[in-house]
Order: structure tokens, then sequence, then C-alpha cells
């Protein structure tokens, strides 16, 4: 029954993971572009958030409203400006900048918030719990694995029923393409880069809530997304779920044999998963 | 440059060259230990950006994985003095080899991977190598371990240097490891430019501009593309072995610190140009610069090299060395070949 529990936890852990993962896929889908200020952008939602609540006094999960548009705007800005013009078949430049950007966000917050943990504070609804059979859910757990099955529906939903979500599908089989056909690609993909940032806010929502958060967390955040990315294939969505609950069930096994093999357990799954399948499970996109 | 001859320009560029290599060796005899350390610790630098430099620049390999092989340097240093008692100085070559043999199993893995998979897929095994760094009892675990009191001083050459020069052998210690790193950074220097003015290295810059086009021509990229990798995880685990005689202390997470070995790695190989040859050595010189100007404000000086960095990447390409031969078109390390002469009709 334990072992049902470990199980049960690491799925619900998984969906943390595919939230931290979903606009990385989408971004990454969409562009090829590889964002690795992803995870430095989510503890910097989680600041904001923070922010808002702080001058406001809402509930995290009001807070987030306000926090969402002001990411989208970043988002929007950042690709219009910078990600753009470093975008082509080289995949060298915007990783550098990607990662340039990550190292500014983390040490611009570690100067303005110092390196102590912060918490957004929930209130009651942090330490509920649902009994199912045998087995106790927490209630913060399971918003966040419906959280993520939602993002991911309606990310689903923009992606294959609305003219949006056409211009993206068309852009990312062939950019060119969809420019004869009158779509602008930079402008789309700064729509794009917009949406992830807003799905980064709520997953810096559930980031925060559910555990203390610092400057310097970002990288591992991102590393985990990454891995549910690429376990689920490029493209797909769906796949970055299974690929967040892939990592998050290794995760949970390891930590209940050794506490100290619960990262370790997630990449040698990932490794795992890679050498079988090196495109991943669900590959959608030709890369 | 245009009047004198190509050979005179040459020999007087190596003989440039030989006076400051000489300037650089006399540095332990005459300036105090605090220069001796902070020059140690910009050579070290560069040896780990040439490294990189090699790998992303000419070979195509953008590694965010690098920690892996100084960390692996530095922990089977440490286990060959403490646990199998043999000379630091040995232990640096072991360190080396360990990190040549782990890079092995990696490019099996990695190779699989292209372009940014390849990328996260270096991260996440050298995150596996800090881990398991971590469960290694012997060597403390998760919180490290030093090197016993009094190690240096019985390193190869140090009781030696101290007789000779007639110094501590605290001063001796760095100026052995000092010299070291500055024989392996010129070492270092000379391999990349007569490895990339040779056959195979041409192949290497045929295989970046153009991979099809040299297949056609008969070049192999996947085993030239293994030997860089293997060859820059051998030179990048020499280089942190030695890093980690002179801080005498591990631990997983110092040792594997994607901040330390590869984030600046990549800002000084950016900054001073990416797939050039003196490129690192002008980014280790700025990122020095940065680091000093800017050293009583915290980490400030990271928010700005972040920033030179992105900018390089938006403007300047080819970095700061790239923008100084395209303005004045004086290129010291000449990689390209000149093509034969057209016959005369």
């Amino acid at each position: 029954m334990i072992w049902l529990d470990t199980l049960v936890q690491g799925i619900l852990l998984g969906g943390l993971y595919a939230l931290f993962a979903a606009g990385l896929s989408l971004v990454f889908g969409i562009m090829r572009l590889v964002n690795l200020a992803h995870g430095d952008l989510i503890v910097l939602g989680a600041y904001l958030i923070l922010g808002v609540m702080h001058v406001t006094g809402l509930h995290p999960f009001v807070a987030v409203l306000i926090a969402a548009p002001v990411m989208f705007g970043l988002g929007w800005l950042l690709q219009t400006h910078v990600l753009n013009r470093v975008l082509g078949d080289d995949i060298l430049p915007p990783l550098l900048v990607t990662f340039g950007l990550s190292v500014v966000i983390q040490n611009g917050l570690l100067e303005s918030f110092s390196a102590n943990s912060q918490k957004l504070t929930a209130g009651a609804i942090e330490a509920q719990s649902v009994q199912l059979g045998p087995i106790s859910m927490g209630v913060m757990p399971l918003l966040t694995l419906a959280s993520a099955v939602g993002v991911i529906f309606l990310l689903n939903q923009l992606f294959y029923r609305t003219a949006l979500g056409r211009a993206f599908r068309a852009t990312s089989d062939d950019a060119t393409t969809a420019q004869l056909m009158g779509i602008s690609p930079s402008r789309v993909f700064a729509m794009a880069t917009g949406i992830a940032l807003v799905v980064a806010t709520v997953a810096a929502m559930y980031l925060g809530t559910r555990a203390n958060f610092d400057p310097s967390i970002g990288p591992a955040r991102l590393l985990y997304a990454f891995e549910a990315v690429i376990i689920g294939g490029l493209g797909s969505l769906w796949g970055t779920l299974a690929g967040g609950i892939v990592i998050g069930v290794a995760q949970a096994l390891g930590a209940a044999v050794n506490p100290e093999w619960q990262i370790l357990s997630g990449h040698i799954a990932f490794v795992l998963v890679l050498l079988l399948r090196p495109r991943g499970l669900f590959p959608r996109a030709n890369d | 440059m245009a009047n004198s001859s190509p050979s005179t320009g040459r020999f007087a560029q190596v003989a440039l060259g030989l006076a400051l290599v000489a300037a650089l060796a006399a540095v332990p005899l005459v300036a105090p230990r605090a220069v001796t350390q902070d020059l140690f610790g910009i050579l070290t630098l560069l040896v780990l950006a040439m490294n990189w430099n090699m790998l992303a620049g000419f070979a195509g390999l953008v590694s965010v994985g690098q920690q892996a092989f100084v960390g692996i340097g530095a922990y089977f240093m440490f286990a060959a003095v403490i646990l199998w008692g043999m000379d630091p100085l040995v232990g640096v070559l072991i360190g080396g080899l360990a990190a040549m043999v782990f890079a092995v199993p990696m490019a099996f893995f990695a190779f699989r991977l292209h372009g940014a998979y390849f990328a996260i897929g270096t991260w996440v095994v050298a995150d596996i190598a800090r881990l398991l760094a971590g469960q290694w009892k012997a060597l403390g675990g998760g919180t490290g371990t030093s090197l016993p009191k009094g190690t240096t001083k019985d390193m190869f050459g140090v009781q030696w240097v101290k007789d000779v020069l007639d110094v501590s052998s605290a001063a001796a210690a760095d100026a052995v490891t000092y010299w070291l790193a500055l024989v392996m950074a010129v070492a270092m220097l000379v391999a990349s430019y007569v490895f990339l003015r040779s056959r195979m290295g041409l192949g290497l810059q045929a295989i970046r501009d153009n991979m099809q086009a040299a297949r056609s021509v008969g070049v192999d990229p996947t085993r030239l593309k293994a030997a860089v990798f293997l060859l820059t995880a051998f030179g990048t685990g020499l280089c942190g072995a030695l890093i980690f005689i002179q801080i005498t202390r591990v631990t997983p997470d110092a040792a594997f610190s994607v901040l330390d070995w590869t984030a600046f790695v990549i800002f000084v190989v950016v900054i001073g140009g990416i797939g050039t040859l003196p490129g690192p050595i002008v980014g280790v010189i700025v990122f020095y610069i940065l680091q000093r100007l800017l050293a009583d404000y915290g980490t400030v000086y990271l928010i700005v090299l972040g920033l030179i960095g992105i900018a390089i990447m938006l403007f300047a390409r080819r970095g700061l060395w790239g923008l100084f031969t395209d303005r004045t078109g004086i290129d010291p390390f000449p990689l390209r070949h000149r093509p034969p002469a057209a016959p005369k009709s």
C-alpha cells in the first residue's frame, strides 16, 4: 500500500513539473527556442505575486490574476525586442542570450530581495487533504495537477481550434510559407512567449504556495521542466504532461528508497527514456 | 603589416609571445603571493574557456555540462591523495584521465541528441555526476572533504622551489601550481592552433560550416566530434583538479557548480569571441577587469556580465575579437587557408 501511496504522490508532483514545463513546451514547439531563463522567469513570477500580495493584501489565487497580464507583457517585449533577433538556424545565439538572461534575472532578484527564502501564504487550504480509501492527498497538490491538466487542455484548444493556434502550427511547420499566407512570425512568436509566461505565472503561484523559494532555485526547476518536455516529445503538450508525471513518479520512488536519491532517480529516468526513444515518447513535430 | 613579409611578421609574433610567457613565468619570483593567486585564477579560467571554445565554437557541441569534468577531475585528485596516498600532481593527471573516461559513456548518450537537446542532456548528466559524488562516502558524501594538512607542502617540486627561491612552503606551492596553470594555458593555446591548422581541424570547421558538404568530401563528423569531446574532457578535468589543489576543499556543490565552471566560461568565450582562438584570452581579461571594478557591489558584476553577453549576441556575434579583426583586418592567428593560386592561362 505504501507503494501505491508513493505512486500517487509522484503523479501529483508530476503535475507541478508539467506546469513548469507547459510554457517551455509551447515556446520550444513553436519556435525551437530553448529558453534557459524559463526557471528564473517562474521564480520572477513568484516574486511578482508576492509583491502584489504585499501591496494589495490579496490571496495568492487572486494576486496571480494581476501578475499574469504583467508577465504576458514582459514575455511580449522580451520576444519582440530580444529573442526574435537571435532566432535562426544557429541554436547558439538564443541559447546564450537566454543563459545571459537567466543570470541577470537570478542576480537581479538576489540584489533586490536578498537570498532569504520566501513563501506565498494561502491560508488554511495549505494543510487540507482529502482521504481516498487508504490514500490521503493534499488539496494543494491535487489543485496543482488539476491546473496542469486544465492549462494543457486550454493550450490544446487554443492550438487546434482558434485562428491563433492555426498560425502557431503553421509557423512551427514552415515559417516562410506561413509568412506568404500573411502571418507575421515575429508577432506570432511574441504571442507565444507572452502566453508561455502567463502559464509560468500559474506555475509560480503553486511553486510559491507549496514550498519556500529564493532567487537561486530557478535552474533546478528549469532542468526538471526540460526533462518533462524532452521525455514528452517535441511539440506535444499532452506528452509534456506525461513527461512531468514520469519525472514526478521517478523522483517519488527514488525518494521512498533513499531521500538522497530523489533528484538522481528523476535524471536517470530521463536518460533511460532518451536512450530508448531519442525523440521522446510522443513527438509531433520533426526537429 | 602590408610591408613586412609573412615570415618576419610570424617571427616577431612568436618572439612577442615567448617574451609574454617568460614575463608571466617570472611573476612568482617578483610579485606578492596575492598576485600569483589572482593570475592562477585567470589562467585556469582561460584553460576552461579554451576547452569550451573548442567544443562549442569549433565542433558545434554546445555543452552546458563542463562542470562534470571539473568536478570529476577534482574528486579523483582528492581520491588519489586521500585514499590512495599519491602525490597531488599525479592526482591531477588521474583527475584528467577520470574525466576523459567519464566522457565516453556521456558521449554515447549525448551524441544521440542534437542542438538544444544536447545542451540539456549534458547538463543533466553533469547533475547526475554531482549527485553521485555526494554519495561517495569515503570523500565526505554531501558535505565534502579537505586535503590533509601539509599535502601541498610535500607536493612534487615544492621543496626544491622553496630552497631555490628561499620562500615559505605555501608560497612555493602557489608558485608550482601557478606554473602548471601557465604550462596548461600555453599548451592548450598551441595545441588548439596546431589542431585547427591540421587536416582534422580543417575538417572540423568544414563540418561546422556545412555538414553535408563536409561529409561529401569524406569528413567523418561523429568521429571528429567525439575526439574533440574526449580531449576537451581531459583538458577540463586536468584543469579542475589543479584548481582544487589551490582550493584544498571539495564539496559536490562547489566542484560541480554550473555557475563557476560553465556559466562564467561561456560568458568569457562569448564576450571575447566564440569560434576565434584569441577570443577566450580577450574574454578572460574583460571578465577579470569587470570583477575587479565591481568587486564592492556584490553580484552586480554577474548582472553586467550577463547583459554584455546578451548585447554581444545581439550586435556582434563574433565577440570583441571578431569586432577587432573585422575593423582592422589584423589577425595574428589566421585559421583560414589561402586558396591555391589560380592556374595561369
